[in-house]
């Protein structure tokens, strides 16, 4: 089974976000990078599949120079190879990302059995590249999956909507999107982080195409900040917190 | 015109459509709307309440459950018959998946989870959106560059209104499917796990864990405090990725959105995803040893300690409360 996962270097920001001077990016002079919890699942899952039943599992990203360290980092937890269409830096728009990334696909000499993606990258959120894809490469497309299992060349999938748990199936090839808790993503081991260190990373350069989804400029979502009431410290602050509940009806 | 994608599973008005409707009612265009699969007919009442004249009824042999794909297709088939000025949704995971269905068979733009709209006057001018990025943490300005705008309104950014309006008029429709479309549906459902009765998104009280509990024995204390007071126990991304309790339980941007009455955060830092989840609920207690934890910033009430201290004494004063 060969396997393809499309992942984005993202900055690792939890705490509130600063804008660069020109307001149209994060300031990142501060922060880590990775990749988004979903495609870390869209990864641990493709390399257990791998274990499984044999076979590879391809890593595929537009990105800057720098996403090779992503790659690498992904690389360390088990997959083959890996692919980086480069850019000089700037956002490419959901659309202009999806047809390169069909343009690669479409150059590998492999026929990815499965191609796996985030269900949204963490910073843009577009929720839609991977259905752009499906229907560039006319594949069925199971999204938001949290769990599966293939068998006799199908994806079982299952999704959580409200109601419960629905159930999907595709028949290989095919492309799937993956949520948070599908699995638990495994760190690099030692071993791993020197191995991946000598793995084939292939660095294919871009040119930039016009956006149809064209960023202006960012700015930070007022946080509504109430100011916590300090009821005190430790054990003996309980009682002020009872006399909260009462008040608030919670006992 | 304006036409919206008015969503439903098996004929159950999917809430956030009427703020989607709302949202385009303020673009000052007619507004259609389209329900997928037969039993959504029974919506006209309430999408022209909301300010729908028409209700586009698309059913087929082949669509028995949500076909996301089948749902672009039919979206495809109206915009080409109605030229509308935008096909809107809500910013759901279906409403944004079916969005994107049509944006793919169309090749044309799609701005997901805006808070703001402006529709272009111009013919070959932008239209103006204002997107959420980051779990709604940044907002971004962007042009789209199309005549039809492809776009789904981040949910709570309106509140849904009702236009009193007259029930839409149902125009039944079958649309033209390729097998293709409907090979990727919903096969069957199994109903939510629920454990002692109350879930997630119903629970009034929940006490929720990060990294600071621990471990997986030290939700036991929770458990207890949430059992005690008829709710349920939540948790940050940490506690679910360290394995010590089910996926199911995470709050937050990747787990369940969560508006309890009551939100109790243990050990938790307030990391903006985790903050996206739960910042909703009426009110916050913290018990952190940190002063300076961020979530203290979204917390209306707060106990700087340690919770292995903290919440074995809160649960003992709760059931001495309760008699
Ligand atoms: C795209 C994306 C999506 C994400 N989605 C989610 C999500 O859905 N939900 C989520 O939660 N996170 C999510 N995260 C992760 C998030 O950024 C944080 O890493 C995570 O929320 C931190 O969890 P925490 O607060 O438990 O841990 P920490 O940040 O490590 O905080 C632990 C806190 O516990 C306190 N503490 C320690 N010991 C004690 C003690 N004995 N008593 C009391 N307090 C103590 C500390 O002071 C600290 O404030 C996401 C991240 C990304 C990038
Ligand atoms: N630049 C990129 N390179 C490779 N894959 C990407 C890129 N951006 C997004 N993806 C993939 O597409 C998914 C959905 O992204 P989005 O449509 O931006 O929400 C992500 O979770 C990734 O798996």
């Amino acid at each position: 089974m060969d396997i393809l996962v499309c992942l984005k270097r993202v900055p690792l920001a939890g705490g509130t976000l600063i804008l660069t001077p020109d307001a149209k990016d994060i300031e990142t002079k501060h922060l880590g990078f990775g990749i988004s919890p979903h495609e870390e699942n869209a990864v641990e899952a493709g390399v257990q599949l791998v274990e499984q039943m044999g076979g590879t599992l391809t890593l595929l990203t537009l990105g800057p120079t720098d996403a090779e360290e992503q790659l690498r980092a992904q690389l360390a937890i088990g997959a083959t190879r890996a692919i980086l269409l480069e850019t000089q830096g700037e956002e490419w728009d959901p659309q202009a990302t999806a047809a390169a990334l069909v343009d690669a696909i479409n150059a590998e000499e492999t026929k990815f059995d499965l191609i796996i993606f985030g269900a949204e990258s963490a910073d843009s959120a577009g929720y839609q590249i991977h259905i752009r894809i499906a229907h560039a490469l006319n594949r069925p497309i199971v999204t938001n999956v949290k769990a599966m299992k293939i068998e006799n060349g199908i994806a079982h999938c299952e999704r959580v909507v409200a109601a419960g748990r629905e159930h999907y199936e595709a028949p290989l090839p095919a492309i799937i999107t993956v949520r948070d808790g599908l699995n638990i993503p495994r760190y690099p081991s030692v071993p791993g982080r020197m191995q991946a260190r000598k793995k084939p990373v292939d660095m294919i350069k871009t040119s930039p195409r016009v956006p149809k989804l064209e960023k202006l400029n960012l700015t930070v979502a007022p946080s509504k900040s109430k100011g916590a009431e300090i009821l005190g410290n430790g054990p003996e602050a309980v009682p002020a917190l009872v006399e909260v509940l009462k008040k608030i009806g919670a006992i | 015109m304006i036409l919206v994608l008015v969503d439903h599973d098996r004929g159950e008005l999917d809430p956030l459509s009427l703020r989607a409707l709302t949202a385009a009612r303020k673009l000052g265009h007619e507004i259609q709307s389209v329900v997928i699969g037969s039993e959504g007919a029974s919506l006209a009442g309430v999408v022209g309440e909301y300010g729908a004249k028409v209700l586009h009824v698309a059913t087929h042999a082949s669509i028995t459950d949500y076909a996301p794909m089948a749902s672009g297709r039919v979206l495809k088939e109206l915009v080409e018959k109605l030229s509308p000025a935008a096909v809107l949704a809500a910013g759901s995971p279906r409403g944004n998946e079916q969005l994107a269905h049509l944006a793919a068979f169309l090749d044309l733009p799609m701005a997901a989870e805006c808070s703001s709209i402006t529709l272009s006057t111009t013919p070959g001018a932008p239209h103006q959106v204002s997107r959420a990025r980051w779990a709604a943490n940044l907002i971004e300005d962007a042009n789209v560059h199309s005549d039809l705008l492809i776009a789904s309104i981040l949910a709570f950014s309106v509140e849904p209104e009702s236009a009193n309006g007259a029930a839409a008029s149902v125009v039944e429709f079958q649309p033209t499917l390729e097998a293709s479309d409907t090979q990727v549906r919903v096969l069957s459902r199994d109903s939510g796990e629920t454990k002692g009765g109350v879930t997630l998104t119903d629970a009034k009280v929940i006490v929720s864990g990060g990294r600071g509990v621990g471990g997986s024995e030290g939700f036991g204390n929770l458990e207890e405090l949430a059992t005690l007071m008829g709710g349920t126990v939540g948790c940050s991304r940490v506690v679910t990725s360290s394995g010590w309790r089910p996926h199911a339980e995470q709050v937050g941007q990747t787990g369940t959105k969560v508006a309890p009455d009551l939100y109790i955060a243990a050990g938790i830092s307030g990391a903006m995803q985790h903050i996206a989840g739960m910042k909703n609920s009426k009110t916050i207690v913290v018990i952190n040893t940190d002063p300076e934890a961020p979530i203290l910033n979204y917390a209306d009430y707060a106990i700087i300690g340690d919770l292995h201290q903290v919440l074995p004494a809160l649960t003992k004063a709760v059931r001495e409360a309760k008699g």
